[in-house]
């Protein structure tokens, strides 16, 4: 193994160590709802290549209001999931998408788009 | 003449208590144009009647705005129609433009591949500048890029910030790694022939793999909006118009927005229902099919419910409006639907579990390629070998599969399902329906039709035309389910009608009237006892028998003397034994379960051809009976009326609840049938097992093809037969990926129930 092929060996090692810790490990954006006068607990969250923030807390039994602004375009986005509510939404591209939901149980919900790689979490206390 | 109003509606924020609402209140009551403003705190919704020519949208909001407060941007009930209409209009110049890059993709990648290949003829590169000839590609290609392909760095870059990756990450890090070593390449050659290398350039595979990749685009694009088109039909079937009834008897056309509760709404022959009410005038047959599955027109008569979105055939007939909106049977079929459509199945756990880390992993399986080619191969090969296997590795892999292969399935069977009456409340509904191996039926509703009919008329040395006259006659005044079905009966033989004077209903017993004269008597052995009637022993006789039928008995006496008998029983569906023959078809164990007493339950077992039944079972003991099957180890599939067997199909496995056609959302059912009747019951079993089918070929097929395909694109074969995958093979069989499962889903459409 010559020096070039030790330099490529250790740097494409390194990279691949960073993509993993990245990607799965390191600290994610999290917001707490608002809780308005009506007792909705209001989140606003910017959907552009993700969900910002992309962990949300709410708390238990109250109603809850996500209001998803899809900030593009790309496809990759354009469906909502969030399968422990039932619910699949179309978010249209710059316009804002309200789901209600109540949740009941304390737990963390994922939501993700169609295809599941864009992905949040619903933490419930 | 005064000027037409409009009606808004506006969500105002930002109130906090009553007077802020009485405020709102007044500053739009000043607004130019408007003529009534009407402000509801705890709704937080304005009402506004206004000009048109005067005022608009616009200035309302102002005026909310003046006072100091927002409103919401949403309209309060946009009907799904309606968002569904926006989206679909974002979705078609999302499609054209797609459509467009790919053509400019395509046009240019048919230019950039024969230059790339002028290599192939050595006579040829003798007169080119191979230096010029690359900066030309280079040219070529930054459209390609920069235009086609701008939208997955876009995405990979916006993905990245959020630290997620998806498919145009891989599709984006792919063809940027080609291209950037081309790039180098064709600016610094001389870095690579000083080291020995030839300085190759990638742009043939750079502009061949985002033409391909976006031909996929192209097709899933067109074949998704095909599994959602179920839903889109349904939402279709709205009528835009009523024709409403003004107090004054004016009829006006009034959009079915505007349409309000109470209001009389006519409906002529051959026009759609504008929503649910009850007919109050006029009588008709209406086709339901698409909301029942039901083919055969329903006659309907005043008192009976009317559907929204139902078709009149025959007679033309008013009716008061019940609900709108929201609340009515087609919106709510669509919300359940849609709401099935957004769930999960949980033999999909896999593959999300897999989805949500496929691409970090497959970048680095690429890097690990890219790493192991470069220290393996001789070293004047080294570079770009790895970097074709690591492009082929990132292009190659195909998450897209993964994710469209239960939800597309899923929304194709739940659309088709509603298509016949049958709606399933959830993915897992779905596939609980498809393990199912015994089904358990309630006779009353599902086996039999629920009502009582006639079967027997029985008038020993009678003239019976004329006595069930009589009887009819006095029925037609009572308001008993008894009674409604002896003027069923009378009226399917044709009886005649007379008049019947000095009604009373005996309360528990019967009913009794003057007709022509004579005084008749119909009701219970009490009722006969009470008036002093005695009974013959033939008719006696008669009695028994019918009674031992398990047929509830009716008595009738004209002056005094008992003349007559009527046996009433619930009768079987004509659809019942057919159906159940088809579930035994299907392999599943059908079971009966019933009130009555053995023989009655052996009689009813035995006419449709079901082998097993549970008689005498107490209504409190239904749930019971289906754990008893379950500890038998079977899948049950309990089908009963929704409302007195909640508890057993909350027990079952899966609950079928055969509808009455008022409740669309029953709870304790997975699957709901619009249609009363059993063969909705072979239709979700039919259809769950073809989805389920469906779903696991389309998970089999995305598990193996990027099982074998990364490590083939890898470079797996190649110490073993030479054998390594062109990145631009990689992204042809990439897009076909997808294609091919979206295509396996929308088989679905063509099922078809028997």
């Amino acid at each position: 193994m010559d020096t070039t092929a030790f330099i490529v060996t250790i740097a494409g090692v390194g990279l691949a160590a960073f993509v993993i810790w990245y990607f799965f490990f390191s600290a994610r954006q999290t917001a707490s709802a608002v809780s308005t006068s009506g007792g909705v607990q209001e989140v606003a969250i910017t959907v552009k290549g993700g969900y910002s923030p992309d962990v949300v807390e709410v708390e238990r039994g109250k109603p809850v209001q996500l209001s998803f602004y899809r900030d593009e375009e790309n496809s990759c986005s354009e469906e909502l999931l969030m399968p422990d509510f039932n619910v699949r939404r179309d978010l249209p591209a710059f316009k804002t998408t309200l789901v209600e939901l109540l949740p009941q149980q304390a737990g963390t919900f994922t939501f993700t788009c169609g295809m599941g790689m864009l992905r949040g979490n619903l933490v419930v206390k | 003449m005064e000027p037409t109003t409009k009606t808004e509606t506006l969500d105002i924020e930002g109130m906090t208590c009553a007077s802020c609402a009485a405020f709102v209140e007044k500053s739009l009551s000043r607004t130019p144009g408007v003529q009534r403003a009407m402000v509801n705190f705890a709704t937080e919704k304005a009402t506004v009647d206004y000009v048109p020519t005067q005022a608009s949208p616009a200035s309302l909001k102002e005026a909310v705005l003046n006072a100091g407060y927002g409103v919401a941007e949403r309209a309060p009930d946009t009907s799904a129609a309606e968002r569904s209409a926006e989206i679909d209009r974002q979705k078609a110049l999302a499609y054209q433009k797609l459509k467009r890059r790919f053509w400019v993709a395509v046009g240019l990648a048919v230019i950039i591949m024969p230059l790339s290949m002028l290599m192939l003829w050595p006579a040829m590169m003798e007169r080119v500048n191979m230096q010029w000839l690359n900066y030309a590609l280079l040219l070529l290609t930054l459209p390609v890029l920069l235009y086609s392909g701008r939208e997955f760095y876009e995405s990979a870059w916006n993905g990245f910030k959020h630290r997620a990756a998806n498919m145009d990450t891989l599709i984006a890090v792919g063809t940027g790694a080609a291209f950037l070593y081309s790039l180098a390449a064709t600016v610094v050659p001389g870095f690579f022939t000083s080291r020995g290398l030839m300085p190759e350039v990638y742009y043939d595979t750079t502009a061949t793999i985002i033409a391909l990749i976006l031909l996929g685009k192209v097709l899933e694009m067109r074949a998704k909006t095909q599994t959602s088109a179920a839903i889109r039909s349904l939402m279709g079937l709205q009528a835009k118009t009523a024709r409403v009834v003004r107090p004054d008897g004016a009829e006006v056309d009034v959009p079915v927005e505007q349409v309000q509760l109470g209001d009389i709404v006519l409906v002529r022959p051959g026009e759609k229902v504008a929503t649910d009410g009850l007919i109050t005038e006029g009588s008709s047959a209406l086709d339901e099919a698409m909301l029942t599955g039901e083919s055969l027109p329903v006659q309907k008569q005043p008192g009976d419910a009317v559907f929204g979105a139902t078709l009149n055939k025959t007679g033309a007939f008013r009716f008061r409006v019940t609900k709108v909106g929201a609340d009515t049977m087609l919106s709510q079929i669509v919300k359940l639907v849609e709401d099935a459509q957004g769930s999960r199945a949980p033999i999909q756990r896999l593959a999300d579990k897999v989805s949500a880390i496929f691409v970090p992993t497959v970048v680095v399986i690429a890097i690990l390629t890219f790493v192991l080619w470069f220290d393996l191969a001789p070293v004047e090969h080294r570079l770009p070998l790895a970097l074709v296997n690591f492009v082929a590795v990132l292009i190659i892999a195909c998450p897209c599969a993964l994710g469209l292969a239960t939800p597309t399935a899923i929304m194709v069977s739940t659309g088709k399902g509603a298509e016949h009456g049958v709606l399933i409340r959830n993915a897992e509904a779905l596939e609980k329906a498809y393990q199912v191996n015994t089904v358990l039926l309630d006779k009353t509703g599902t086996i039999t039709r629920g009502e009582p009919a006639v079967t027997d008329f029985v008038a020993p040395g009678q003239d019976t035309a004329r006595l069930l006259q009589l009887v009819a006659a006095v029925e037609r005044q009572s308001e008993h389910p008894l009674a409604e079905a002896v003027v069923r009966y009378a009226d399917a033989q044709g009886a005649g009608t007379g008049a019947a004077t000095d009604f009373r209903a005996v309360e528990g017993k019967g009913a009794a009237a003057t007709v022509e004269g004579q005084a008749v008597l119909i009701g219970n052995r009490r009722l006969l006892n009470d008036e002093g009637v005695a009974l013959s022993s033939a008719l006696s006789a008669q009695a028994e028998q019918l009674l031992a039928q398990a047929k509830t008995v009716l008595y009738v006496a004209v002056a005094g003397q008992a003349v007559g008998l009527v046996g009433v029983a619930d009768t079987v569906r004509d659809s019942s034994a057919a159906a159940i023959k088809q579930l035994q078809a299907l392999g599943i164990e059908v079971v009966m379960m019933t009130g009555d007493n053995p023989q009655t339950a052996a009689q009813v077992a035995g006419q449709v051809g079901i082998a097993r039944y549970f008689a005498e079972v107490l209504p409190q003991d239904k749930a019971g009976k289906v754990k008893e099957l379950q500890g038998e180890g079977r899948t049950v599939a309990m089908v009963g009326d929704g409302i007195n067997d909640a508890p057993a199909l909350a027990q079952a496995d899966i609950g079928l609840a055969i509808g009455s056609g008022t409740d669309v959302a029953m709870e304790a059912a997975g699957i709901t049938l619009m249609r009363s009747d059993l063969r909705g019951v072979v239709t979700a079993i039919e259809l769950s097992r073809q989805t389920i089918r469906t779903i696991k070929q389309n998970l089999f097929f995305a598990f193996i093809y990027n099982t074998l395909g990364i490590p083939i694109a890898a470079g797996l074969l190649y110490p073993f037969f030479g054998i390594l995958l062109s990145p631009m093979l990689a992204a042809g069989a990439m897009a076909l990926s997808s294609v091919s499962v979206l295509t396996n889903s929308l088989r679905l459409r063509a099922f078809a129930a028997h």
